[in-house]
């Protein structure tokens, strides 16, 4: 009898656990309420991102706070004219994985009534959540996924993809290094969509500048041993010799790269580093010296003028960290997204599209920014950046020289053929 | 022949970490009948460990080394006094689940003191340099990594092996009930033996620290592989443990170096997967081994 109750008590522990597992998990109730302006008679902005991976440190839970920086501001802007004062942000940790990214994102736009959902890292999570975005006729502002799949085969009506993509890091970062005479590549990249696109757009660039790419080689995504020595030693024993390694991790996976690139010292072999996507958050985790030179693509930096420094300010004094080009792009959507509902007087999503397709901006993030009506690329000035050595950084996160500031038409390629909304 | 040379270094350099990894929750696994889901937060708590030495309290490398293992065996040991040991008489469900959540507390209390933004962290300067036999090449740091490794796992044999303690700690491991009959104080060497494991994960991740990114999540995923690699060894078996360990080290090198990308993410679990049919017991453990 004892053994059956000791059974029974297990059995019961581990379902009582499961049970508060879940509940954690969830979050929100309904809600009731109608308007004639709004569907109901609030605006939710919904953040869908890594809280807590690989990607939580460039967007991450501050992302979040970006969003609701940019609410409070609506909010101070219209005052009493505001379309409404009820004006809330939740988020959800998708763990970098498209499944759930996917089920997080149905239970935005459904259960909790999320009208815009923003920022959503990994591209293969991205693409999962445009599809929803779709199928459910709500708004979606990718902010941190790179795939130029979301504005070529995965576009659609209700999806914008601002920021930065995958093209866009090839044809700047890679052209430059190219001719700059980083000719013999050697790419690394992980694994998954984000990846592989690096790959192929960094290879056609490279290619297209006069340069060669000797070999392609993947890493593990997510990498449970961040190991990446093998591929690392790989390099100087491939038969025709590399000058250039392009390391196209990025986030936390990035810093072990670049760690064990020094400790390689690939550098002394003569093999020159070049990432393809860098966050100032990278940067400050290795310090400068690490990365002292590497030139990279930055499409914000926050000391680059008086209106970044001034929003960095009050972002830092929120989160005490520097704001990552991320960061300042899910405050501009959001803020963006706001005024299309209060110019459009609802929050109606294909009214919003209607008012938001073909606007051109300048504000916080967007310099010479196009909302693109045929892609929903949203296009933008950025900015070739090199990593100060530590002698030259004169304040805390003060990381970046920037050598070159590209226009919106050259860093951006034309709407690919691949897009049907 | 020198690249194969030196991805075969690399990959016993890399089996370091999971060799004294592995050798921790074999130990702890052997003697308390426990599965500690912790294993990977100690780790991280050892690189921590080895941030807050450099730069709050000023000292070098070198100092973390002997100071963080020291501090995370004590802390190890008043772990298993206060909690641990309470729930070791029931279903052992219940200590995977409570070190499980040990786990979460420790990730959420690293991130919530020191964020979720990687600390940096150089190798020491008398290592930063590299060895050079001819054409081989190899960073000096991460061959200090293999030499404390193999020092450890050769150490746990030596004291397993030749003294009185081990010779209790393996008959306890294999028979407890017999060996507490022949009048053996076990209980006695259950709390020392747990905070023994997890010195070892504190040392592993002391010595992580200059080569990895020193974030809170950094042990998660590492501990699925140690768990593989154990899974493959044996479960309690300890020279299992550290074996399988380097050789897990040294083949995922070379499948990364040679193979397509698929072949080294998978091989571990497809080793492990097949381990499991032909010898459940691993491929050092004895049929009669628990579990």
């Amino acid at each position: 009898m004892r053994v059956h109750l000791g059974r029974r008590l297990r059995v019961a522990t581990t379902l009582g656990v499961a049970a508060a597992l879940l509940a954690a998990c969830s979050g929100g109730g309904p809600a009731s309420g109608s308007s004639t302006k709004l569907s109901d008679n609030k605006i939710v902005l919904g953040v869908l991102n890594d809280q807590s991976g690989p990607y939580s440190q460039l967007g991450g839970k501050n992302a979040v706070t970006a969003v609701q920086m940019a609410i409070d501001d609506f909010k101070a802007k219209y005052g009493a004219k505001a379309i409404t004062k009820n004006i809330t942000v939740i988020s959800a940790d998708h763990q970098n994985k498209p499944d759930v990214a996917k089920t997080d994102a149905q239970q935005m736009y459904g259960r909790q009534q999320v009208d815009a959902i923003f920022d959503v890292p990994t591209s293969s999570a991205a693409v999962a959540v445009a599809d929803v975005a779709k199928q459910s006729k709500r708004l979606y502002f990718n902010i941190s996924g790179a795939s130029d799949d979301l504005n070529g085969k995965s576009c659609n009506k209700y999806t914008y993809h601002y920021a930065y993509d995958t093209n866009m890091l090839a044809a700047t970062t890679g052209i430059a290094a190219t001719q700059n005479g980083d000719k013999n590549w050697y790419i690394i990249y992980p694994d998954y969509l984000f990846g592989q696109q690096m790959r192929d757009g960094f290879s056609a660039a490279v290619k297209s500048a006069g340069g060669t790419v000797v070999a392609t080689a993947a890493s593990p995504f997510p990498n449970p041993t961040e190991d990446y020595s093998s591929l690392l030693l790989k390099a100087s024993t491939l038969s025709s010799k590399p000058d250039t390694l392009g390391a196209m991790q990025a986030g936390a996976d990035l810093q072990n790269v670049v760690k064990q690139y020094n400790q390689f010292k690939l550098k002394d072999k003569g093999i020159k580093l070049v990432v393809g996507l860098m966050f100032i958050t990278d940067i400050n985790s290795l310090g400068p010296d690490a990365l002292a030179g590497t030139e990279f693509t930055d499409p914000w930096y926050w000391n680059f003028d008086q209106t970044n420094r001034a929003f960095a300010d009050r972002f830092e004094a929120k989160t005490h960290s520097r704001p990552t080009f991320a960061h300042a792009a899910n405050y501009s959507a959001a803020m963006n997204y706001l005024e299309a509902v209060q110019a459009a007087g609802t929050d109606n999503a294909d009214k919003v599209v209607a008012g938001l397709d073909g606007k051109h901006i300048n504000d916080l993030f967007l310099r010479n920014g196009t909302i693109r009506a045929a892609d929903h690329l949203v296009t933008h000035d950025t900015y070739l950046a090199q990593v100060k050595p530590s002698s030259e950084v004169s304040e805390a996160w003060d990381y970046e020289k920037i050598v070159a500031t590209i226009p919106a038409d050259k860093a951006y390629a034309p709407p690919s053929g691949d897009c049907h909304m | 022949m020198s690249g194969f040379l030196e991805q075969t270094v690399n990959g016993l350099a890399s089996g370091g970490f999971y060799a004294m990894l592995a050798l921790g929750l074999a130990v702890i696994f052997g003697m308390l009948g426990v599965v500690n889901f912790a294993h990977g937060a100690c780790y991280m708590l050892g690189a921590y460990g080895a941030y807050v030495v450099l730069h709050s309290l000023g000292l070098p490398f070198w100092w973390a080394l002997g100071l963080v293992p020291v501090v995370l065996f004590l802390a190890g040991m008043a772990l298993e006094r206060a909690v641990i040991a309470r729930l070791t008489p029931l279903d052992p469900l219940y200590n995977f689940l409570l070190t499980f959540g040990i786990t979460l507390v420790l990730q959420a209390a690293i991130t919530w003191h020191f964020g979720p933004t990687a600390s940096p962290y150089e190798p020491p300067v008398e290592l930063a340099g590299a060895v050079r036999v001819g054409s081989f090449v190899y960073p000096a740091y991460r061959l200090f990594v293999f030499g404390v490794a193999a020092a450890c796992s050769l150490l746990a044999w030596w004291a397993l092996a030749r003294t009185r303690v081990g010779v209790v700690v393996r008959a306890a491991t294999e028979r407890p009930e017999l060996t507490r009959a022949l009048g053996v104080n076990v209980a006695r060497w259950v709390t020392p033996v747990f905070g023994f494991g997890i010195a070892l994960a504190g040392l592993a991740g002391v010595l992580a620290a200059p080569v990895q990114a020193v974030t809170p999540l950094m042990g998660a995923d590492l501990i699925i592989v140690v768990f593989a690699v154990v899974v493959i060894g044996g479960l309690g078996s300890i020279i299992g443990s550290v074996l399988t360990g380097f050789a897990i080290g040294v083949l995922t090198s070379w499948a990364q170096a040679y193979a397509p990308a698929v072949v080294g993410q998978l091989l571990i679990f497809v080793l492990m997967a097949a381990v499991l049919l032909v010898r459940p017991a691993g491929l050092f453990g004895t049929q009669e081994a628990p579990l």
